[in-house]
């Protein structure tokens, strides 16, 4: 499966009244996590995120497609 | 500065209880006339309750306060006829533009959806606003507004209230069944009942100006992140009534408001925005900062609380005004129901439990928008950099930059009020949403359902062809008419056709109402008086349409 770029955030039997909803549901947590911590502990929080997530993803095919426009213009 | 506006001076009258010196008894006081108040008086005005309406000042908003006024708010302003006074006068629009840096972004469409009477959001001058419901409110006959009556003590008790009000000529008292704190949000109500505030104070500042040139800039809202002109900041502009343009610059909580005022320094930022030598002038500045609370319930005993004295929210997202005057829409037919004596005086706790949740909605979407718009720590900073460099390409990406999530009304579906769905429906108009717009034919003229529909509890049954309804069912319908409150049934057919037994027919001449609330033959709405669905079902069932009456009107 390609890598999906259109919005996909979503939480199991929930219903959205407006689209913005979940993406800000996700946002919020995100943000929401680092609360508190220093750079330095934000960035490690980052990378064992990244790791947990691509573990999950599995697929390396995607993951080589997502790490590729992460890369761009940076 | 420049004065596009002349701020009307209102005469203060000298009340008659300082004429004669007798304390009088109101059904209904409302304190504070700025646009909360003003719509809670004249939403039961229009109804014939006598309302007293207090203000300490005598004029309207000053200066730059709130712009936008959002679709559902123009539904109701155009129950309380004032709605055609501001589309008219206001800049009219549904497309957002947001730019990161040199390069647009995304853009949204407030209203993709076509056949709706009213736009996504209107720009216009709070003033506008208020000059509009003061002309409407001193037409209506039961309203009496007093301009430079201050409350200044107060005195709750178990079947009503007290006041001290101060004026001109002195002090006076006057006594109310019923109180409406509509007095801002440095509320003296809340502050004599010592009533508290929970939330959270953002530390940011914001200046804003208005601006009164010619610019050909599209009827849109544009916003910029870190714009080259305003480094690491945000900027919003808004195009108003008579040229006059807003502009808020995000500062940060370090600059020294003062220095930021000076024209000289406002000048040369928006010159720098503008990018060229065009003329323009300045009618206003000021510096803002804003918070986020609410009190714990809206409702206490006699006193009913709405607008800024019962929430606050940031500017992001222009839920202020808009919220204020859905907490009016929401109570004032409920308080006619308890004034009438046809329903019991629980049912303004709902007022308080429906308007507390959308108060936490709006409170939610206005935070979360000022956090990604003013991120309080570098990781956040990086994530919000970074979905803005991957939106100009990527829809995931666009659909989490938040640059205000714009007034919408909430959608009710928790309330005590509801009747559950029987059966399935698609679509959004569930029991506790606000009703979609729809075209209509009503007696021949093009209208929309909107305008047809609010004020008093009607019934909606959509038949495919309304001279096929038999005697039985039409007086069925009519008795309905009698109930406690009254329910009007009214018939909704795709054909122009007559009902037997007098019931009005809305024709959905365009096939919207079908599709938007999934009508097929049969298919009954129970809509509030303020055009809420409260129940739907698949077919006519008097009976059950008693039951969830009796339930919509707090007979629990
Ligand atoms: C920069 C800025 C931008 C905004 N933008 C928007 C926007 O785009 N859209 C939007 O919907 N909202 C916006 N708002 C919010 C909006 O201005 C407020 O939500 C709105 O004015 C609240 O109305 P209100 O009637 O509850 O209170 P107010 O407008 O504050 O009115 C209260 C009234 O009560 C009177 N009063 C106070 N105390 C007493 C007393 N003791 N006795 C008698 N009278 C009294 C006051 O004189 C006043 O007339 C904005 C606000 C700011 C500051």
């Amino acid at each position: 499966m390609p890598l999906k770029l259109e919005a996909n955030f979503f939480e199991p039997g929930q219903r959205y009244w407006r689209a913005y909803t979940p993406g800000d549901d996700f946002y919020e947590a995100l943000i929401e996590t680092h609360r508190g911590l220093s750079d330095e502990q934000s960035a490690l929080l980052n990378a064992k995120l990244i790791l947990l997530l691509a573990n999950h993803i599995g697929d390396i095919s995607v993951l080589r497609e997502a790490m590729a426009i992460a890369r761009q213009d940076v | 500065m420049a004065g596009t506006y002349t701020y009307p001076r209102y005469a203060y009258l000298t009340p008659p209880e300082r004429h004669d010196g007798a304390a009088r008894r109101h059904p209904v006081v409302v304190v504070g006339a700025g646009p909360v108040g003003l719509a809670a008086a004249i939403d039961l005005a229009q109804a014939g309750v006598a309302v007293v309406l207090l203000d300490d000042d005598d004029t309207v908003s000053f200066g730059s306060r709130g712009v936008c006024y959002a679709k559902r708010t123009l539904e109701i302003l155009d129950r309380l006829a004032v709605g055609a006074d501001c589309v008219a006068k206001g800049v009219s629009w549904n497309v957002g533009r947001t730019f990161f840096r040199e390069h647009e972004v995304y853009h949204f469409n407030l209203l993709p959806q076509p056949d709706h009477q009213r736009p996504g959001m209107i720009n216009l001058q709070q003033y506008y606003l208020e000059e509009y419901l003061i002309k409407r409110a001193r037409q209506l006959p039961t309203l009496d507004l007093r301009f430079r009556n201050k409350v200044v003590a107060l005195q709750p008790g178990d079947d009503g209230v007290r006041l001290q009000v101060s004026t001109p000529d002195g002090l006076y008292t006057l006594a109310a069944d019923w109180l409406i704190a509509a007095d801002g949000a440095r509320s003296t109500i809340r502050q004599l009942m010592n009533l508290e505030m929970e939330g959270q104070v953002f530390l940011d500042r914001f200046l804003i100006a208005d601006v009164v040139m010619k610019a050909d800039f599209p009827r849109e809202r544009w916003f910029w992140f870190d714009p080259p002109f305003h480094r690491g900041q945000s900027v919003l502009l808004h195009r108003q009534a008579d040229n006059v343009y807003r502009i808020d610059f995000q500062l940060g909580w370090q600059a020294d408001p003062e220095e930021e005022k000076k024209p000289e320094k406002v000048t040369a930022r928006i010159r720098a925005m503008l990018g060229d030598e065009r003329e323009f002038a300045l009618e206003w500045v000021s510096v803002y900062t804003f918070q986020c609370r609410r009190m714990k319930q809206f409702r206490h005993g006699r006193v009913l609380f709405v607008g800024d004295a019962a929430h606050q929210v940031s500017p992001f997202g222009a839920r202020g005004a808009n919220s204020g005057i859905q907490d009016t829409d929401n109570l004032c037919w409920k308080l006619r129901l308890v004034l009438d004596g046809q329903a019991p005086d629980s049912l303004l706790d709902t007022y308080s439990d429906e308007r507390v949740l959308a108060a936490d909605e709006n409170i939610l979407n206005s935070t979360r928008s000022t956090d990604f718009i003013t991120p309080k720590s570098p990781v956040s900073l990086t994530f919000r950099n970074a979905t803005l460099a991957l939106a100009r390409e990527h829809a995931f990406a666009r659909a989490l930059v938040n640059s205000g999530r714009l007034s919408v009304p909430a959608f009710l579906t928790e309330s005590r009020l509801n009747t559950a769905d029987s059966a399935d429906f698609a679509g959004a108009m569930v029991p506790g949403a606000a009703l979609d717009d729809a075209p209509l034919r009503v007696n021949g003229a093009d209208g929309w359902l909107l305008d047809h529909t609010g004020g008093h509890f009607q019934a909606l049954l959509y038949v495919l062809d309304a001279s096929a309804l038999d005697a039985a069912q039409t007086a069925e319908c009519k008795q309905l008419g009698e109930a406690t409150p009254p329910l009007e049934v009214v018939v909704v057919s795709p054909k122009n056709g007559i009902a037997a037994g007098g019931l009005r027919v809305f024709a959905d001449c365009a096939g919207r109402y079908a599709e938007r609330y999934d009508a097929r033959d049969g298919t009954v709405y129970l809509i509030r008086p303020d055009q809420h669905v409260a129940g739907r079902w698949r077919s006519f069932d008097a009976n059950r349409l008693r039951t969830a009456l009796a339930r919509a009107s707090g007979h629990f």
